[in-house]
């Protein structure tokens, strides 16, 4: 016990005793940092580390219900990664997921980023009402999200197919929105959108409020029309956030799992409609594949950390600067 | 005449912010006006926009569902429990990472990072698989204990910022007065951290509850689930779609992190892109 040892020695009064007391304390003021962290090392690594360490050994299993129950797989050598790489289940469903993310991606970004100019066009009492609406609805969590748009699409009473006739839009009464893949996605899509921009919008507002308004001006005198100044002036400022803003984005939406199944459902959801983490849900758990979800989840989890990385990087960077 | 201009230009951008702020808590009205329309206003083949006939029966039906209150209790404990852990551990962490320089530090920062960065639909096989194994499938300690791991790198990394906003000079001071290390700690840093302490356990309190996938995977059973799994069973509970109570269903378990997501949002929200537009 190095406190005991340090206390112990402060008592005595000899002259190197006394010195070697000051180089345990300064041992143990050098140790500080780590007991403070132990406990949060310790969770996580139990916690996480032990199971993402399983979730390599088990990709390399024939892992099922039995082997479950017993606690020990099968080796299988690399026949999980085999079967999902000749799967073209999994292809279809990678491709669906990416341009599903570019996307949704896409759209967030661009509607969060005009909402945030938008709110700072608007007069005070307006951006009150704007960014209060933006909090409201990032306040909504995502599973009761789903169940109100999922009435809103509903085709007998929802709302939307009556807005949409009432529009004169072409006639959606008793318009199904889940008989086909793509007005399924579309309609998901709509509800992870709804869900992200409020956090880009006021992300983005914020960034703008670091740009110099004398620049602004300084470039409107000198006669640029408002898209130069975006793009000359506004963007470069915004530019760091909205590479962070995109890369969370990127890696948030890659492994949605909650809106796709849940709003489409358990008897609609099919291979044709399957997302990334919903492939790996009906692969993996509910067909009590442990093995062969595990390599499902570890492809995901590399494709997800390459992406990851620039944001990390980004992070501890700032992480630095203090 | 330019002036003029001006304003309806205003004018215009205003009406513009108003349009958009409709349309982004649409949704939102229409969950709330719904759940208290009586069911002849929301089968109405002309959508009723008001409810001109407020009733309460929806919340009735949707608290009298088979193991709402069960769920209910469920999320409160899980929460709760999870919050008071993660907070504790969460502040002596963030204190290493704001006040110490030691080596190992820049590995820390990329591992509570990155940590954030998995898709938690990655990790359901091997938690569940594991957490089969010491029995703490469908039981509650099992899910605190994977909530506590998504809820910690949060944690650390916001209450961590708000550790460094306080000017060193304070506590300085405080040493400088004859206080020891850990008097200043507890009469200076505790008190200015306590609304980031509140602030970051409101947010964890937020995840937690609107948690849905390990809580799907991990808790079998129906009067062991929370409340956000007890919601999505809620439509297959019967054949005629209850759309009032499943509105009212919604508002119920919306509310408090509504409320608590106000409070708070102001002082968070930048928490994930601060450093950025500092840099």
């Amino acid at each position: 016990m190095p406190q005991e040892v340090a206390i112990a020695a402060e008592t005595t009064p000899s002259w190197p005793r006394r010195r070697r007391a000051s180089a345990w304390r300064r041992a143990l003021g050098a140790s500080v940092p780590y007991w403070l962290i132990l406990p949060v090392v310790v969770t996580v690594g139990v916690v996480l580390g032990y199971p993402i360490y399983r979730l390599v050994r088990l990709s390399f299993q024939q892992y099922g219900l039995f082997e479950l129950i017993q606690h020990k797989g099968k080796a299988a050598g690399l026949s999980n990664y085999g079967s999902i790489l000749h799967d073209p289940i999994f292809w279809h469903t990678l491709v669906r997921t990416v341009i599903f993310t570019v996307v949704n991606v896409g759209l967030t970004i661009a509607v969060g980023t005009l909402f945030a100019l938008l709110a700072v066009r608007v007069s005070g009492a307006v951006r009150i009402v704007l960014t209060s609406s933006l909090v409201l609805v990032w306040s909504m969590p995502v599973v009761v999200a789903v169940q109100v748009w999922y009435w809103m699409t509903n085709f007998e009473n929802g709302i939307l197919n009556y807005v949409l006739t009432q529009f004169q839009l072409g006639d959606f009464s008793r318009h199904d929105w889940y008989a086909s893949t793509f007005s399924e996605l579309s309609i998901v899509t709509a509800v992870v959108v709804w869900g992200g921009i409020p956090f880009v919008a006021i992300s983005v507002y914020a960034a703008l409020a670091q740009v110099p308004n004398d620049l602004i001006e300084a470039a409107e005198i000198d006669g640029a029309r408002p898209w130069r100044v975006f793009r000359d002036v506004t963007f470069p400022i915004l530019k760091p956030v909205l590479l962070i803003l995109t890369s969370l984005s990127i890696i948030w939406d890659f492994a949605v799992f909650t809106q796709p199944f849940l709003l489409i459902g358990q008897a609609k959801l099919h291979p044709g409609n399957y997302l990334m983490g919903v492939y790996l849900f009906e692969e993996g758990y509910l067909k009590t594949d442990f093995g062969r979800g595990a390599a499902i989840s570890l492809v995901m989890l590399l494709i997800v950390a390459a992406m990851s990385v620039f944001y990390v990087r980004r992070m501890v960077k700032v992480g630095d600067v203090r | 005449m330019r002036r003029s201009r001006r304003r309806y230009g205003q004018l215009g951008w205003n009406a513009l912010g108003l349009a958009v702020s409709a349309v982004m808590v649409f949704p939102v009205y229409w969950m709330v006006s719904t759940a208290f329309k009586p069911d002849s206003g929301i089968i109405a083949e002309t959508p009723q926009w008001i409810p001109l006939h407020p009733t309460l029966d929806h919340f009735r039906a949707a608290m009298a569902q088979p193991y709402f209150w069960e769920d209910v209790k469920n999320s409160v404990i899980i929460v709760l429990v999870t919050v008071a852990i993660a907070m504790v551990l969460a502040f002596l962490a963030a204190v290493a990472l704001a006040k110490y320089r030691f080596s190992g530090l820049k590995v820390f920062i990329v591992l509570v990072i990155g940590i954030q960065m998995l898709p938690q639909a990655g990790l359901i096989i091997p938690l569940y698989v594991v957490l089969a194994r010491y029995h703490q499938v469908n039981a509650l300690s099992g899910v605190i204990i994977t909530y506590l791991t998504f809820v910690l790198p949060f944690a650390v990394w916001t209450l961590r910022g708000f550790i460094l906003s306080i000017p060193k000079e304070l506590e300085e001071a405080a040493l400088v007065d004859g206080n020891s290390r850990v008097g200043a700690f507890t009469r200076i840093l505790l008190p200015l951290i306590a609304p980031g302490l509140v602030a970051t356990s409101v947010f964890a309190f937020i995840t937690c509850w609107n948690e849905y996938i390990f809580a799907r995977v991990l808790l079998n059973d129906q009067s062991k689930q929370t409340v956000t799994v007890w919601l999505s069973y809620f439509l297959g509970s019967s054949k005629h779609t209850d759309w009032g109570a499943l509105m009212a269903g919604s508002t119920l378990i919306a509310i408090p992190v509504v409320v608590f997501f106000l409070i708070v949002q102001r002082k968070i929200s930048f928490g994930l892109t601060a450093g950025a537009v500092k840099a």
